[in-house]
């Protein structure tokens, strides 16, 4: 954000009226992009709230804000996003450190596995924990049960610590990966000069290296607080069967419960309104607590930093960070594949219950899987083709390009970073089901909306990174040889943003595969997506086959993963 | 006593291209109390490793560091001192001034370290940032200065507990030219005044000569020499420290019948007497820009390739055989471009003109 | 080869004016620097004349061809002017190899395949860069990655060229090798050049004749090294062409003394004709002075001796002054070198007065 509004260094100031023109064509079809998918959506939110036709009305509003059931789902909100934002921190802080700092073996190995949480859809992880820790039926708690002869189950995963359990395990990446950077960038002399003044590890942690990574830790903690608040894939999974509602749950709740009628879409409205007051108010409370520091960490010689030796600390703290990842990574991973190939739901995890079948109907059987997976495939790349075009469009502009008003650009195509996805769906459906003589609604064109207002910003900021390094001279040295402005953009400026947008395709393209909140509000009978086809399984009671269908959604995501990695690395080699 | 003494100090590295290699083999060395030394070399020639090694953020692999009566590091017995441990003071080239402390807290930060009263602070840090000319930027925030305060706040930082020893680690490189200048006399009046030992590692022979009592050239690992400024700059033990130490001309000579002359040039000798220690007949005379004298009639005949005036001095260009000779000169004689004029040498160094093994790792090392 | 006329050229960004009305006319194959401190608008004016900034008044002529004028509203693109520009921090393009970047201006401007290698090639080789022809630039150092500019830079033109800080970048040693091997080349191929620089060393080395530009974006002076530095017009340029001492001097009864607060100490020139004002400034280079022994000179007490290898600075305290000299270390094996303590003259032969000092930011 901070980088992306130092403008005016790199701009085209040729004073070629064409020029002018081609720029101002560019900036105003940038505006009229986000002002059809995100401006207008949001405003359709705050009309559908406040006003009925055009009279204005507060009724509805207050209603919804002072319904006791939506007051409890606001508070389980907070909750959970306080303590996932937390724990989720420490966490997250404690293993950077470890990997960053000290003399820990396998360090790069252990640096891609701590990431893998990251990867994990969130909410099929719900399903792997509800799988092992549901009261009655999880498999760990049976094994508990009958082992020690207990009649309570260990532990109870349907519950609000439940659900914290299991978002803090695929949201502590946020801070691990921005910390680690952090500390990988950070210059070494910085600690060293802190030692030869006197000062022993522990005190230069403290001192020196808490305070100088706080920044990367501020904004890791944002990332899962923002995370958290939106987030509807845990909390429904595991919320929903013992009654407890966040408000994304809520707003999914209200809208479902009145079978898309408008009265029940206006509530919803007013609810997000909710959701949207407590996400700013979340972040602005963050921002006072953790109020980040006004430097940037200098880069200095690549030299190795000092590390801590652990010592005997060093095989318990290693067994610590393989058991952690294999908790949250493994288990799961494991549970998902299993209950995948069992025969029937509830029977022993045991060889002859085990079969390919529900891996084959899932696949073959099932017109609407095939549809799901076929509508996830067309809306993945569709979104991420457009989106990756038109956040390249905006990139350039506000990078590049000197006209006025861009900063507005800015804010608009930044702005879905910040709105809950349900939030954003909402704000579609209203604007696309006819209100302007188009609707959309049950086709998976109005998905597709949702998905470029949402997504955009991604790659618009993985276009504006590599376009901030493309300086302005090398543009110049091309126009000086003789190329005109449009072969200069051409020859030089695209070729060298091309990685940042084949990453931003994937930015993109990945996400969207495994999206559940926002095409969860939009799905029609023949527009479902892999996600929601998981969870429409799931919610039916159909366990196996819902598990052999997310084993399968792991294994492309992963695919997909690891083409990112492969296609990130060349581009730093 | 606050001398340092390296006895034996070797450090091996293993690195993916070069594999195992020495970074500092076999290290003697004893700086005096009180004394300003400097480490000079090329880049990679192991002068920071070793600085590093005596701070204590490296280990040895063999030998022994003393400070004063005290071992630091001794491989033998697996004695190793914590940086924090050594009471050294140091300074980095890219500053690492803690950028979320301000100036004072800065200064403070050794202090606080160790302890000392409210009042003791305030009053060493105030005297610090007198001696490095920082007062009253006292509340103000690192990001906020120039590069030159920035190193300033490195130096009171370094100085504000008094220690015996005090680490320079090419402090002044980050900074332009006139600022070099000006910091590199003001650490030097701050030995003078607190009498610390310094160690000062550079890849600037100026910064080093004018800085340090005594200073030693090393290259791949291995010492050169140890000297005085002067003594090294008049008698470099070999072509690779004269020509580290200051603009140089490398001109090969050959003799035979009493006459030298530049190889293959038999018709045109030099006005000097064969060299002594050269049973091959030919060796590399070694000549500083401005120990080379123009003159009208006699010397080494040649003409003007390139005239340029430079301020302080006019440089010439002539072409000797395949080598170009770079002259300057402080007084103009009228000499211009494609003139014949003659060479005259004086304090002319000779050296071996085979090559030998450290010429050829010095060639795989620029390679890779 | 082709001249640059700029009249008049004034370059504001917003309402501050960068450029104030500067005013040359760059020869055929001369090679031209325009020197002054950072920030003091060079760089801007070197972009008015490539053509990626407006000019608010003024026109610039490359050859005979009027490139921008604002009140004739001309404006021909960078593209069509036929120039080659090197940058401070060499723009090679990272995605294309030495070859690809060296042949891409000659692609651009229509030249048939083969000669486009060929002349290519030639311009590598030029600049010695045949054996990398094929490599990327992020296998190359700095001062290879400048050479490949320069060489790029010379295939798009072979009138003119546009050199902002070229070596700025490159380490000391480097810069003097480059600093040789730039002008050699100018020289071998006669092309003009237009050499932006903040490095009163560099622009000495190269340029046949510098301009020196003020921090208000005025240009001071005009002329060939040898004058600039032996005759510069005031102060500003006297201080930014080398090191320099400044001593207030005060006219009396025919005598010059130096001004030390009440005191006044003898200072032993003839007074120059040139000054009215009875209180000026005598400026001298360090290395135009002489310490001499014998009760002559300036009186002062040695401060500091530093060794500098071909040099010794001294400093020496004259009142309240401190004066630094520098000798050439040859010179000073055969004089001998003063001690720390002692008291000397110093010999002011080659001394200039200016009526006020100007503080330019050097």
């Amino acid at each position: 954000m901070k980088l992306l509004l130092r403008t005016g260094v790199g701009t085209n100031q040729w004073g070629n009226n064409s020029l002018f023109n081609l720029n101002s064509l560019l900036m105003i079809l940038c505006v009229l992009i986000l002002f059809v998918t995100v401006a207008m959506p949001m405003t359709m939110i705050i009309y559908g709230t406040f006003f009925y036709g055009f009279k204005l009305e507060w009724k509805i509003f207050l209603d919804v804000v002072l319904d006791p059931a939506n007051i409890t789902s606001m508070w389980n909100t907070i909750i959970i996003a306080f303590w996932v934002t937390t724990i989720g921190t420490v966490i997250g802080l404690f293993y950077a450190w470890l990997i960053g700092r000290s003399d820990i073996p396998f360090k790069g190995f252990m640096k891609t596995l701590f990431i893998i949480p990251y990867m994990f859809p969130p909410f099929i992880g719900a399903m792997a924990w509800g799988l092992l820790l549901a009261p009655q039926s999880g498999y760990l708690n049976k094994l508990y049960m009958s082992a020690t002869g207990a009649l309570e189950p260990l532990l109870n995963i349907n519950s609000i610590w439940g659900i914290i359990f299991v978002e803090i395990c695929y949201y502590f990446p946020f801070v691990f990966i921005q910390v680690v950077s952090a500390l990988e960038r950070m210059d070494p002399t910085l600690e060293e000069s802190a030692r030869i003044a006197g000062a022993n590890q522990f005190y230069v942690i403290r001192r020196i290296t808490l305070p100088l990574v706080l920044p990367a830790i501020a904004s890791g903690a944002m990332l899962i607080l923002i995370s958290s608040l939106s987030h509807f894939g845990v909390p429904a999974i595991l919320g929903f069967s013992q009654n407890i509602f966040t408000l994304p749950t809520k707003i999914y709740e209200l809208i479902n419960r009145s079978s898309g009628s408008f009265e029940g879409i206006r509530q919803g409205a007013a609810l997000s309104v909710l959701l949207v007051i407590v996400v700013v108010a979340a972040l602005w409370l963050q921002r006072k607590i953790l109020k980040s520091g006004h430097y940037d960490i200098i880069r200095g010689k690549s030299m190795r930093p000092m590390v801590i030796q652990l010592r005997s600390f060093k095989i318990p703290l290693l067994g610590l960070c393989l058991g952690t990842l294999l908790f949250i990574v493994v288990a799961p991973l494991f549970i998902i594949f299993a209950v995948g190939m069992l025969k029937a739901y509830g029977l022993p995890l045991s060889l002859e219950n085990m079969t390919l079948r529900n891996f084959e109907y899932v696949l073959f059987h099932s017109q609407m899987v095939r549809d799901a997976i076929g509508n996830s495939f067309v809306l993945a790349i569709m979104a991420a083709i457009i989106s990756m075009f038109v956040g390249t469009m905006i990139a350039y502009v506000v990078v590049k390009v000197d006209v006025k008003g861009k900063s507005l650009l800015e804010i608009l195509s930044l702005l879905p970073y910040s709105v809950p996805g349900i939030v954003l769906a909402i704000g579609v459906i209203l604007m696309w089901s006819g209100a302007f003589y188009i609707n959309l609604y049950n086709t998976i064109w109005i998905i597709l909306i949702a998905y470029i207002a949402r997504y955009v910003a991604f790659a618009m900021k993985s276009s504006s990174a590599s376009l901030q390094q493309v300086h302005s001279s090398l543009e110049e040295a091309s126009r000086s040889c003789g190329a005109t402005y449009t072969e200069s953009l051409i020859d030089i400026t695209l070729p060298l943003i091309r990685p940042g947008m084949i990453a931003g395709f994937f930015l993109i393209f990945l996400p969207v595969m495994r999206e559940l909140t926002t095409s969860v509000l939009l799905y029609g009978p023949f527009s479902r997506t892999l996600g929601v086809a998981i969870y429409s399984i799931n919610s039916e009671g159909n366990t196996v086959q819902a598990a052999a269908l997310s084993g399968v959604a792991i294994i492309i995501i992963m695919l997909g993963e690891l083409t990112l990695r492969f296609i990130t690395r060349e581009r730093k080699g | 006593m606050s001398q340092v003494e390296l006895k034996s100090v070797t450090k091996r590295f293993k690195t993916k291209t070069l594999g195992l290699v020495t970074a500092v083999q076999n290290f003697n060395l004893t700086i005096r109390e009180g004394e300003c030394f400097s480490f000079l070399g090329p880049s990679g020639c192991g002068k920071t490793t070793t600085l590093r090694m005596i701070a204590g953020f490296e280990d040895l692999s063999d030998g022994e560091i003393w400070l004063g009566e005290t071992p630091v590091s001794v491989k033998a017995k697996n004695l190793y001192v914590l940086p924090e441990n050594r009471g050294l003071g140091m300074v980095f080239q890219a500053f690492a001034v803690w950028p979320h402390l301000s100036v004072f807290e800065n200064v403070a930060f050794p202090l606080q370290v160790r302890s000392e009263s409210r009042s003791e602070i305030e009053k060493k840090v105030k005297e610090a940032l007198r001696q490095t000319n920082l007062s009253g930027l006292e509340w103000v925030y690192p990001s906020d200065l120039s590069g030159g305060q920035q190193q300033r706040i490195a130096l009171a930082r370094a100085i504000v507990t008094s220690p015996r020893v005090l680490l320079l680690d090419e402090p002044l490189s980050n900074l332009d030219p006139k600022l070099r200048e000006i910091m590199r006399f003001e650490i030097k009046e701050l030995q003078r005044k607190y009498n610390f030992t310094i160690i000062y590692v550079t890849h600037d022979q100026a910064e080093a000569m004018a800085l340090s009592d005594r200073m030693l050239v090393m290259d791949m690992g291995v010492i050169m020499q140890v000297d005085t400024p002067q003594n090294m700059y008049n008698n470099p033990i070999n072509q690779f420290v004269f020509g580290f130490l200051g603009l140089s001309n490398f001109l090969t000579v050959e003799w035979a019948d009493g006459k030298v002359y530049p190889v293959g040039k038999k018709d045109n000798p030099l006005d000097c007497a064969i060299p002594a220690g050269f049973p091959e007949r030919r060796a590399v005379m070694a000549l500083r820009p401005n120990e080379i004298e123009l003159v009208t009639e006699g010397g080494l005949r040649t003409a003007i390739k390139q005239r340029i005036f430079l301020g302080d001095f006019i440089e010439y260009r002539v072409q000797v055989g395949e080598t170009e000779l770079r002259i300057q000169s402080i007084r103009d004689q009228g000499f211009r471009v494609g003139d014949n004029c003659g060479l005259k040498f004086s304090r002319i160094k000779w050296y071996s003109a085979k090559k030998d093994k450290s010429d050829e790792e010095r060639e795989r090392r620029k390679i890779i | 080869m082709a001249g640059v006329t700029v009249k008049n050229v004034t370059i504001a960004y917003g309402d501050k004016p960068i450029v104030r009305d500067v005013s040359f006319a760059v020869q055929d194959g001369e090679c031209f620097a325009v020197l002054g401190p950072s920030a003091c608008g060079k760089t801007t004016l070197a972009r008015g004349i490539c053509g990626f900034n407006k000019l608010n008044s003024g026109e610039i002529y490359i050859g005979d061809k009027l490139v921008v004028s604002k009140s004739q509203k001309v404006f021909i693109d960078p593209e069509k002017r036929d120039l080659g520009v090197v940058f401070q921090d060499y723009a090679v393009w990272p995605h294309m190899t030495v070859f690809e970047n060296v042949r891409y201006p000659l692609k651009k401007r229509g030249v048939p395949k083969d000669e486009a290698k060929k002349r290519a090639m030639q311009a590598i080789d030029l600049v010695r860069m045949s054996p990398y022809a094929d490599r990327l630039p992020s296998q190359l150092s700095g001062g290879q990655q400048q050479r490949v500019a320069l060489a790029r830079a010379l295939v798009s033109s072979e009138k003119l060229l546009i050199l902002d800080e070229p070596i700025t970048n490159l380490d000391a040693n480097l810069r003097e090798e480059m600093r040789f091997e730039i002008k050699e080349l100018q020289r071998k191929i006669a092309v003009t050049v237009i050499y932006i620089t903040h490095d009163q060393g560099d622009a000495m080395a190269i340029a046949d004749r510098i301009a020196i530009m003020d921090t208000d974006g005025r240009i001071r002076q005009i002329g060939d090294p040898e004058t600039v530095y032996k005759s510069p017009q005031d102060s500003f340029v006297y201080k930014f062409i080398g090191l320099s001492n400044f001593l207030p001097i005060e006219l009396q009864d025919n005598h010059l003394f130096v001004v030390d607060g009440e005191k006044k100490i003898p200072f032993p020139v003839k007074r120059p004709e040139y000054i009215s004002k009875p209180q000026f400034w005598a400026a001298s280079h360090p290395s135009e002075l002489q310490i001499v022994k014998n009760g002559e000179g300036l009186p002062g007490t040695v401060n500091h001796v530093i060794f500098l290898g071909n040099t010794y600075e001294y400093r020496i305290q004259v009142g309240s002054y401190e004066v630094r000299v520098i000798q050439d270390s040859a010179e000073a094996m055969k004089t001998g070198i003063p001690v720390i303590g002692e008291s000397c003259g110093i010999n002011f032969d080659i001394v200039k007065f200016y009526e006020d000092v100007q503080e330019g930011r050097v």
